[in-house]
């Protein structure tokens, strides 16, 4: 039905602490379609972001190791130039907190501009000012000839994350990564950017990123989800057979503590424990298993490797297969 | 725009009227008085009671400096003992070769801190980086009038490059681009030295600027852009790495009045800060305090000129 347009292999992201180098990204491999909405979710510092920085080139010292194919050409080792060339016109990216995302000595105007104006030199000013109040207008901001001439202090952060948006489509990108787009706004102004959001994706032809924690967001947006824990993608399915068929423990678990879902049928499950920070991360065997001690040690694969259990679903580790709430243990 | 500096120099007059309060009450607590450094030790006790009871030294303080201030807004800061003439015209004649100096160091200094501070913070963890801040470590724990002695004694004893006193060569006609340059070459020395060491902390500060936006959001922003790394110096950190480096300009100048003290009474460079120290060890009472009094409104004015400049700059605090 679709090419894919982004196809990750085996990434590898690892950053350097004290002379070692530790992944934070480790064994990836997803593919993103042309006008797909895939989600990553996973709890803070699993590596979301990381992985959306490799895939935009962004890491200024880490090792990336795999490949980054992008329409076919591999990212993995691109050049700088190379890179800014791709940036901002073929891949955008939108990022978490609104407030610090925009040069604040800058004016609106100059900044969305400056996106039009680094890949197309060609186009005088005065085209470039209707471009970008054309941009504000798609976005959604109220007397777009006001806030060309603002700067960010001047703005909500609500029409922040539009003006940060509009930079990143201003090239009608054809990957656009969202990380984290609304965790930094409140609730009304979240569910207003996520509208937004909703209507680029259906009026842009482009391919979607979705970073978040918040399932809600993976429910009304995405098409695939991946599930990400410390760093590897433990489950991967379209957004239908995520919701109502998980396997993965972490999957399950995640579903579980949010209220208003099928499996949580009692009692809310509070997940234990926190994901590792880097360098003490297990390297072997599941993940997983430190925070759902009750299931044991033999259900785990010693080397756990994804597991097409239907088409498009894969699963990692066998420890699904045996995984169970520990309240559950009694019956 | 307007009103936010009427206001900030409304806000002067509390702070430059408790500077004379303090100065006053300070002056009161030194030994001696305007008249000790007068007397001839032949005169008769009578007679010295006599004046200073004319003089009102025997006033309550509060007339005392009703009086001191009355003088000062009619530019009467009283008779310098040593130099048999008024202050006002004493400090006259070597305000404006400490104005010169200090304008001189000013832009030695900004030379400096600017090209190393952008690079130490541009390329943060190379070997230049750690040159440029092993420079900054030296230049914090050298003590200003150690190097400049050193200067001085290197530079304008051992090699004879440079003049090691006064403010012009007796003779030079002035007026003339030969006096200009004259005087420029006198300065160099004590300026530099002064430079050398008080521009350090710029480049310390220029340097945190700078590794400091370059970890902001923002950049990250510009790079997804597309922006080259250049680009995103140019345009992006450096502009934001300046700013509170413009708006320390004010400061600077108070930083440098302390300087000045030591650097000209080294280089026996007639300024104020060559004056000051001597009217201290001479007990040159109306000097020190009108001194003392000028330096003080000087710093005031520093920090008035810093807030100004940082408003004009920075389009937060920017008022329309
Ligand atoms: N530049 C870096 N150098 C060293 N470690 C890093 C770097 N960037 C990220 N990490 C580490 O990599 C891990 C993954 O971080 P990442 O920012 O990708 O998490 P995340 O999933 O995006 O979390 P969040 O939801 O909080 O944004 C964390 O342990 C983090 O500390
Ligand atoms: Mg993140």
């Amino acid at each position: 039905m679709s090419q894919a347009l982004l196809k990750i292999k085996n990434l590898k992201t690892s950053f350097r602490i004290k002379d070692d180098y530790y992944a934070a990204v480790d064994d990836v491999s997803l593919t993103v379609n042309k006008n797909e909405v895939l989600a990553i979710v996973g709890e803070s510092g699993c590596g979301k972001s990381a992985l959306a920085f490799s895939i935009m080139g962004l890491h200024n010292r880490a090792k990336i190791e795999g490949n980054i194919l992008f329409k076919g050409k591999d990212l993995a080792n691109a050049s700088p130039t190379e890179w800014s060339k791709i940036r901002g016109k073929e891949m955008g990216m939108i990022f978490q907190d609104p407030l610090t995302a925009l040069n604040p000595l800058m004016i609106i105007g100059d900044q969305i501009g400056e996106a039009i104006y680094l890949h197309n030199k060609n186009i005088s000013k005065e085209q470039r000012k209707l471009k970008v109040i054309d941009l504000l207008e798609k976005v959604g901001i109220p007397h777009p000839e006001r806030v060309y001439d603002q700067f960010p202090h001047e703005l909500s952060g609500g029409m922040r994350q539009r003006v940060v948006i509009a930079t990143a489509i201003a090239n009608q990108p054809e990957l656009l990564i969202a990380d984290e787009p609304t965790t930094a706004l409140d609730v009304t102004i979240q569910s207003q950017i996520l509208d937004l959001m909703k209507q680029l994706k259906e009026d842009m032809d482009a391919g979607i990123i979705m970073i978040t924690h918040d399932l809600g967001v993976v429910a009304e947006m995405a098409d695939r989800v991946a599930v990400m824990y410390a760093g590897q993608i433990v489950e991967i399915a379209d957004v239908y057979t995520l919701f109502e068929n998980p396997q993965h423990p972490y999957t399950r678990s995640l579903l579980n503590s949010v209220p208003n879902n099928k499996e949580a049928s009692s009692k809310l499950h509070v997940i234990q424990g926190i994901v590792p920070s880097l360098q003490f991360l297990p390297r072997k065997g599941c993940r997983f298993s430190a925070r759902i001690p009750w299931i044991d040690v033999s259900a785990h694969e010693e080397n756990p490797q994804l597991h097409e259990i239907e088409p498009g679903h894969f699963v990692r580790c066998s420890c699904y297969k045996h995984f169970h709430f520990p309240e559950e243990e009694v019956q | 725009m307007w009103k936010f500096t009427v206001r900030r120099i409304l806000i002067m007059i509390p702070q430059i009227i408790l500077l004379s309060v303090l100065i006053f009450i300070m002056a009161k607590m030194m030994p001696g008085d305007a008249l000790s450094g007068l007397i001839d030790p032949n005169i008769d006790p009578e007679t010295i009671a006599e004046q200073r009871e004319k003089l009102g030294l025997n006033d309550p303080w509060h007339i005392q400096y009703a009086n001191w201030v009355k003088d000062l807004f009619q530019g009467d800061l009283g008779m310098s003992f040593r130099y048999k003439m008024p202050v006002t015209e004493l400090i006259g004649q070597r305000l404006a070769n400490t104005v010169w100096l200090s304008l001189l160091t000013l832009v030695l200094i900004y030379a400096i801190s600017i090209p190393l501070g952008l690079i130490s913070g541009r390329y943060n963890d190379t070997w230049l980086d750690r040159v440029i801040t092993g420079y900054t470590y030296i230049g914090f724990a050298t003590p200003l009038f150690i190097f400049a002695l050193v200067m001085l004694w290197f530079f304008g004893f051992t090699l004879g490059w440079f003049p090691t006193g006064g403010s012009v060569q007796p003779g030079v006609e002035s007026g003339t681009f030969e006096y200009v340059m004259n005087r420029i070459y006198h300065m160099l020395l004590p300026a530099l030295s002064m430079a050398l060491i008080t521009t350090v902390s710029t480049v310390q500060y220029l340097r945190n600027e700078i590794i400091d936006t370059k970890q902001k959001d923002f950049i990250l922003t510009a790079r997804a852009k597309g922006a080259s790394e250049s680009r995103i110096y140019n345009r992006h950190i450096l502009r934001n790495s300046l700013l509170p480096i413009a708006a320390f300009f004010g400061y600077e100048i108070t930083g440098l009045i302390g300087g000045t003290v030591f650097v000209e009474s080294i280089f026996s460079y007639p300024g104020m800060g060559q004056l000051f120290l001597e009217s201290i060890v001479q007990r040159d009472y109306s000097v020190a305090t009108s001194l003392t009094l000028l330096f003080g409104i000087a710093t005031i004015l520093g920090a008035l000129l810093s807030d100004i400049i940082l408003s004009l700059v920075d389009p937060r605090i920017r008022i329309k």
